[in-house]
C-alpha cells in the first residue's frame, strides 16, 4: 500500500500539476480578453512603431553618437523603453480584475491564489515578446542591424525580457495597492516616465547635469540598455563611464532583475492576500 | 459526519470599524436542508455568507462547513462549497461556456470533464442557446442562472446563494427555485439569503430572520407564522373617519396603520372565526361606511413586521407612505 494523503472526500490534495493547469487556464482567459479587445495590445504594437519613428527621425537627427549612428544606438533603448512602458499593463490588468466580482468567485474556489498573479505576469511576458518582435522589425525598417551573432542578440533579448518580467511584478504591486484602474494607471506613469527617460536609453548620459547623470547611470534601465547594446554589437557610449553598472552591464542587469523579483514577487503575494481578505 | 450539521456557526461577530455587521450569530443547518436567511438590506446576511464561504474572517466566534472550520481549514471548506454571490461573478468578456469551463478547471476538473460538465449545466439551466455569447450581453436572469451553474460545477455538498433571485422577473424566479429544489433533491445542503418572504416561505425548511446583525427569530415557516398568531385586517372606508380605529380597538393586536388619504386602515388582528363579520359590525355600530374588507392569513411579511416593527423592503416599496396611529 502506498502512503499518500487522501482528504475526506477522496480527492488527493492539489499538486504541482494542478497548479500548472490553473495557471494555464488563467493565461488562456487573459488571452481571450486580448482577442476580444485587441486595442489592449496597442501599447505593444502601435506605440513601439510610433516611438521608433519619432525618436529616430525627430530626436535622432539632433543627437550625435560617438562611434556610430543614432539608429544603431537607439534600438536597444527603444526596446527597453517600450517594454518597460508596457509593464503598466500588469498594474491595469490586475486592478481591473480586483475591481470585479470575479475575484470573489476565484477566492471561494479551492485554487492556489498566486496562480492569478503568475498567470497575469506570464500573459504580460507574452505581450512583451510581441512588443520585442515589433521593435526589432521597426528597427530593421529604419536601418538598424546587429553587429554580433544570433546567440549574442538572443542573449540581449533574454536580458531585457527578464528585466521586463521583473518590472511586471513591480507594477503588479502598484496595481494591488491602487484603489482603482485609473489610479493604477496614473501611479504607473508617474514611476515609468522617470524610470525610462532618466537613463541612457534614448540619449548618452554624458550630456546630463552631474547629479542627474549619477542617477541615470545607476538606473537599472541603463544597465539593461547597455547590456543589450554590448550584446547587439551597437554603439554604447556608456562603456566609457567608470560606475560599476556601466562597466559590467550584463551582470548588473541580471542582478537588478533578480533583486526586483526577490522583493516584488513575495510582496505582490502578500499584497494580494491583504487586498482580498477582510 | 452523521448527526452533524453541515453548516454550523457559534457566536459570529464581525465589525467593520464602528459598524457591527454581525453581533453574535448562531446557525445550524442539517444535511439536505434549506435554510432561508431573511432580512432587510444591511441586516448582516451577506457578511454571514462571506464568513461561511471563507472570504471573510470573523472577529469572534467560530463556524464550520461540512465539518471543517472556516478559519482553520479554508481550503477543505472551499473544496466542498458552491457560492453564488449577490453581485454576479462572471467574466464579462468570456462566453457562458468559457466561464463555466474555466471555473470547472480551476476547481480541479480536467479539460474534457470541465467541458462535459459545462455543457450539462448549460442545458439544465436553459442557457444552451446563449452558451457561446459573451456574458456582457446576458440579461439579469441569464446572469443569475450562469452564476448558479458556476456554483454547481463540482456538485458541492453545500451551497451558498446570496439573494439568488433579487431583481428578477417572476418567471425567472420560479425557474431558479426549480433549480434550487433540484439541487436539494440531489442531496445538497443550501443556505440562501433573501429579502423576499415568499421565497423563504416556498423554499426553506428553516428560516432565520436577521435584523441588525442578530437572529431575531428562527424556526420553520409554519412555526414562525403561528408564533405571531395574528392575521392582517385591511379595511377601506367610504370616507376618512379617524374614529374607526377606536371602533375596531377590541379586535386589534397592536398598532393600526392608516393611509394618508385616511380611508385605508391596516392592522394585525387575532386570527379567529368570524373576524371579518366582527370588524364590519363594529364599524357599522359606529356609523362608519365600509367599501372593502379583507383578512389576510399571516404571511412572513406579517411575521417580519411583528418581529421588527418595521416592514420589509419589498413591502415598503409596494405601499405608499403611511402614518401610524395608536
Amino acid at each position: 500500500m502506498s502512503i499518500r494523503t487522501i482528504s475526506i472526500d477522496g480527492a488527493p490534495p492539489a499538486r504541482v500539476g494542478q497548479r500548472l493547469r490553473e495557471i494555464l487556464v488563467l493565461i488562456r482567459r487573459n488571452l481571450i480578453h486580448i482577442l476580444r479587445e485587441p486595442m489592449q495590445l496597442s501599447d505593444v504594437t502601435i506605440q513601439p512603431i510610433l516611438f521608433t519613428f519619432l525618436f529616430i527621425y525627430v530626436f535622432g537627427s539632433g543627437i550625435p553618437i560617438p562611434g556610430g549612428s543614432y539608429t544603431a544606438f537607439a534600438l536597444a533603448g527603444l526596446l527597453a523603453m517600450n517594454l518597460i512602458m508596457s509593464s503598466n499593463g500588469t498594474a491595469v490588468g490586475l486592478s481591473t480584475d480586483l475591481n470585479t466580482g470575479l475575484i470573489d468567485r476565484f477566492r471561494a474556489l479551492p485554487m492556489w491564489r498566486p496562480s492569478i498573479l503568475i498567470a497575469r505576469s506570464v500573459t504580460d511576458l507574452l505581450s512583451a515578446m510581441i512588443c520585442t518582435v515589433i521593435v526589432l522589425l521597426a528597427g530593421f525598417a529604419v536601418g538598424w542591424r546587429p553587429g554580433t551573432g544570433v546567440l549574442s542578440v538572443l542573449g540581449g533579448l533574454g536580458i531585457v525580457l527578464l528585466f521586463t518580467y521583473a518590472i511586471c511584478w513591480t507594477f503588479g504591486c502598484v496595481g494591488l495597492i491602487a484603489r482603482n484602474v485609473e489610479a493604477a494607471m496614473s501611479i504607473g506613469f508617474i514611476v515609468l516616465f522617470p524610470l525610462a527617460f532618466v537613463s541612457n536609453a534614448m540619449v548618452p548620459t554624458q550630456g546630463m547635469p552631474a547629479w542627474l547623470r549619477v542617477i541615470a547611470d545607476w538606473n537599472p534601465v541603463s544597465a539593461v540598455t547597455s547590456a543589450c547594446r554590448q550584446l547587439f554589437g551597437n554603439p554604447n557610449p556608456s562603456a566609457l563611464i567608470q560606475d560599476w553598472p556601466m562597466q559590467h552591464p550584463v551582470i548588473a542587469a541580471l542582478l537588478w532583475s533578480a533583486a526586483l523579483l526577490a522583493i516584488c514577487v513575495p510582496l505582490a503575494v502578500y499584497l494580494f492576500r491583504r487586498r482580498t481578505s477582510d | 459526519m452523521p448527526n452533524r450539521a453541515m453548516i454550523e456557526a457559534e457566536g459570529l461577530v464581525k465589525r467593520y470599524g464602528e459598524t457591527v455587521a454581525l453581533a453574535g450569530v448562531d446557525l445550524a443547518v442539517p444535511a439536505g436542508a434549506i435554510l432561508g436567511v431573511l432580512g432587510p438590506n444591511g441586516a448582516g446576511k451577506t457578511t454571514a455568507i462571506r464568513i461561511l464561504t471563507t472570504l471573510s474572517h470573523p472577529d469572534e466566534g467560530r463556524a464550520s462547513v461540512a465539518g471543517f472550520d472556516v478559519t482553520a481549514q479554508p481550503a477543505e471548506v472551499r473544496r466542498r462549497i458552491g457560492v453564488a454571490a449577490q453581485a454576479t461573478t462572471l467574466d464579462e468578456l468570456l462566453t457562458g461556456r468559457q466561464n463555466l469551463e474555466m471555473i470547472g478547471q480551476l476547481s480541479g476538473l480536467r479539460r474534457p470533464g470541465a467541458r462535459q460538465r459545462a455543457a450539462d449545466l448549460l442545458e439544465r439551466l436553459e442557457l444552451s442557446d446563449a452558451a457561446d455569447r459573451q456574458t456582457r450581453g446576458y440579461s439579469g436572469g441569464m446572469r443569475r442562472r450562469l452564476d448558479l451553474a458556476a456554483s454547481m460545477i463540482m456538485t458541492p455538498p453545500v451551497l451558498f446563494l446570496d439573494e439568488p433571485t433579487t431583481g428578477l422577473d417572476p418567471a425567472s424566479r420560479l425557474g431558479i427555485w426549480e433549480v434550487i429544489r433540484g439541487m436539494v433533491g440531489d442531496g445538497c445542503t443550501v443556505l440562501l439569503t433573501t429579502q423576499y418572504l415568499d421565497e423563504a416561505d416556498h423554499l426553506a425548511d428553516q428560516i432565520a430572520v436577521f435584523d441588525r446583525g442578530r437572529i431575531i427569530a428562527s424556526g420553520t415557516p409554519q412555526q414562525l407564522k403561528s408564533e405571531t398568531g395574528t392575521a392582517r385586517l385591511e379595511v377601506t372606508l367610504s370616507s376618512p373617519r379617524p374614529e374607526a380605529v377606536l371602533a375596531l380597538q377590541p379586535l386589534l393586536e397592536g398598532e393600526a396603520h392608516i393611509s394618508h388619504d385616511g380611508r385605508r386602515l391596516r392592522a394585525a388582528v387575532l386570527n379567529r372565526e368570524g373576524i371579518a363579520t366582527a370588524a364590519v359590525r363594529a364599524l357599522d355600530r359606529a356609523g362608519i361606511l365600509v367599501d372593502d374588507v379583507q383578512v389576510h392569513q399571516p404571511s412572513l411579511d406579517d411575521v417580519f413586521l411583528a418581529l421588527t416593527g418595521r416592514e420589509t423592503a419589498e413591502e415598503e416599496a409596494a405601499n405608499e407612505p403611511e402614518a401610524a396611529t395608536a
